[in-house]
């Protein structure tokens, strides 16, 4: 049964809907189209949709001439693969643990867990703590260990999961079969927690590739390690410091020559959602599943 | 049974049973010692007039004269005002437009639906650097958009976004929904899904329109989900997403006025003017208010729905 005024509502909120969706996409698709803009159009004639002349220099450029911009993106990958596969394992480990109804300690774990949500330290002592205590400063770890490895919010939706999807009677049945508890653990458990493990793995890969705080923080000297992400975060400051003190034009000039041009540095930001854009529609579905989860038990 | 040789035996081989489960929580509790529980007595740094020769604990006490410096000047002003202002406007204007897009979603029936909620979540997953470049692709003075495709062509004059403040909590607020919006519009949604059909139905054979059935069936039966969230919400208020504050605004110092919260605040303290004392009692007044903050709104959670009080 169609009523004339379901039809309006459809029509208007496909209306908007569409309009939602195109604020969406378009500076995605401004970017992608100066990236392919003609350097010196781009500069007469600013960032635009319908360039006057296109040019794909950009990409050219940054892949016969950008060592650092793919030394970068080689350390993003790597470091994405690694922190995913780390956090995944300890994340995965202590949460299956925590759901054990009967282990001693249970709640007191869980507590210490759950309290890192609550109250935190904050930047300072984080900071103090990583570089006098464990020198971490300007190494590799710096980008992989301070506040990406695991967070109490995924140990605890993945311990709900445990909970909840992963009956305990089967885990008993296995147990009872001579299986040791890792065993159980692999080969029922793991198994029954496939989509959970695929969200988290998810949550953590795309922190991971996203993030620019650790390497920013951390990272003051060895600029080699720089990720994507903080290497163009650099770019951009050098650009902004230099149009904010341009009353000193030679200075400026001599700074100016050294920063990419404006179609190449948009080429690199294009270079650096790619990943994300390429695998978002495989990751999208599991990725509403697990806001949805975390949602509902937060 | 317990005292008996039966009963120890049990209890030892449940025990060593155990043994596995405390080694595969090992890395995780180690983490999170490391990451979280390690900083804490650094907090300490705040009440202290720190010297890096004497390290955090030998230098002097300073009371509570960090604070006092701190409260002194403008800047905590500044900065309290625009984390609460910020996540207070944030709040209101997320809440209405995802419970609308939510409630457009769930009544559409169009196959374009799938592609509507992934084309506003893709936001979410892009990184602060990135959000950063879009949006100086259409501000920048020299080439943006909005200068050069939309001010010059009608007659206008170019405006210099970077050094302008009026228009950045406008600024803010639209990336900040723009990001945020597919996000929060998730949770309503599956909500919305899981009422049950039978509302509906009656509704409509009494004649209710689209719009009575909106305002007097869904809205009503999402209120414990709205005022749960919202809760939440409110107890993370005196947190700000560091990177719209920083990467947005490109950190230009003629906007700090208007886009310096707590966090920004901290973070050019340690690493940008070398005032660690005063970052670290910036640091120590979010964590302390932000933690008073979340207990009362899980409080005031548990009052209402216990189900969802967080603890």
């Amino acid at each position: 049964m169609r009523t004339k005024e379901d039809r309006i509502f459809q029509i208007i909120g496909n209306i908007v809907m569409i309009i939602l969706s195109a604020c969406a996409i378009i500076p995605f698709v401004l970017l992608v189209v100066s990236s392919l803009t003609d350097n010196d159009t781009l500069i007469r004639n600013g960032y635009s949709f319908i360039p006057e002349k296109w040019s794909a220099y950009a990409y050219e450029y940054v892949f016969k001439t950008g060592n650092s911009v793919m030394q970068a993106y080689g350390i993003s990958v790597v470091l994405t693969m690694l922190g995913t596969v780390c956090s995944l394992t300890i994340t995965t480990l202590l949460a299956y643990a925590l759901s054990k109804k009967n282990l001693p300690g249970r709640g007191i774990m869980t507590f210490i867990v759950f309290f890192t949500m609550l109250f935190n330290g904050g930047l300072v002592p984080t900071y103090m703590n990583y570089t006098n205590t464990f020198g971490i400063k300007n190494t590799f770890w710096a980008l992989l260990v301070p506040n990406l490895l695991a967070n109490g919010f995924n140990i605890l939706l993945m311990k709900s999961y445990f909970v909840t999807g992963v009956p305990d009677e089967i885990l008993e049945a296995a147990y009872i079969d001579g299986a040791s508890e890792f065993r159980t653990f692999l080969t029922v458990a793991l198994p029954l927690a496939k989509p959970i493990v695929a969200t988290i793995g998810l949550f953590a890969g795309i922190a991971y590739w996203n993030d620019w705080n650790n390497g920013y923080i951390y990272l003051t000297k060895r600029t080699d390690l720089y990720s994507i992400q903080n290497l163009l975060n650099r770019m951009i400051q050098n650009i902004q410091f230099l149009s904010q003190n341009s009353s000193n034009i030679s200075n400026a000039n001599v700074g100016l020559s050294s920063i990419p041009s404006v179609s190449v540095r948009m080429a690199m930001a294009v270079i650096g959602v790619l990943p994300i854009i390429i695998v978002y529609p495989f990751i999208q579905s599991n990725f509403v599943k697990g806001i949805t989860l975390g949602g509902v038990k937060g | 049974m317990g005292g008996s040789k039966w009963g120890k035996l049990m209890r030892m081989r449940k025990l060593k049973r155990f043994i596995p489960l405390y080694i595969m929580a090992v890395p995780g509790m180690l983490y999170l010692f490391i990451n979280n529980y390690m900083p804490l007595p650094g907090l300490v740094l705040a009440f202290k007039n720190y010297n890096a020769r004497k390290g955090i604990w030998g230098s002097d006490w300073a009371g509570f004269n960090n604070f006092k410096y701190l409260f002194a000047t403008q800047d905590a002003f500044i900065i309290t005002r625009n984390t609460i202002l910020y996540n207070l406007t944030f709040i209101v204007v997320n809440t209405m437009m995802a419970i609308a897009v939510a409630i457009i979603l769930s009544e559409l029936r169009t196959r374009g639906k799938k592609f509507y909620q992934s084309a506003i979540l893709l936001p979410f997953l892009i990184s602060s650097v990135i959000i950063g470049y879009l949006v100086f692709a259409f501000l920048s003075t020299e080439n943006g958009f909005i200068n050069n495709s939309i001010l010059a062509p009608l007659g206008l004059e170019r405006i210099s976004w970077y050094i302008e403040k009026k228009y950045w909590p406008f600024i803010l607020v639209l990336v900040n929904t723009w990001k945020n919006i597919g996000y929060n519009c998730i949770i309503y949604l599956s909500t919305i899904v899981g009422f049950d059909k039978g509302y509906y139905e009656a509704a409509s054979i009494d004649g209710a329109s689209k719009w009575k059935q909106i305002t007097k069936i869904t809205i009503p039966l999402l209120r414990p989900t709205i005022i749960m969230l919202v809760l939440m919400s409110i107890g993370r208020i005196f947190y700000s997403d560091f990177g719209l504050f920083y990467q947005v605004p490109q950190n230009s110092g003629a906007l700090y006025s208007v886009t310096n919260t707590i966090d920004t605040y901290v973070y050019r303290g340690l690493l940008e003017l070398g005032d660690i004392t005063m970052s670290a009692a910036a640091g120590v007044y979010q964590s302390l208010v932000g933690f008073i903050l979340v207990l009362g709104a899980n409080l005031l959670v548990r009052k209402m729905d216990p189900e969802n009080a967080l603890f």
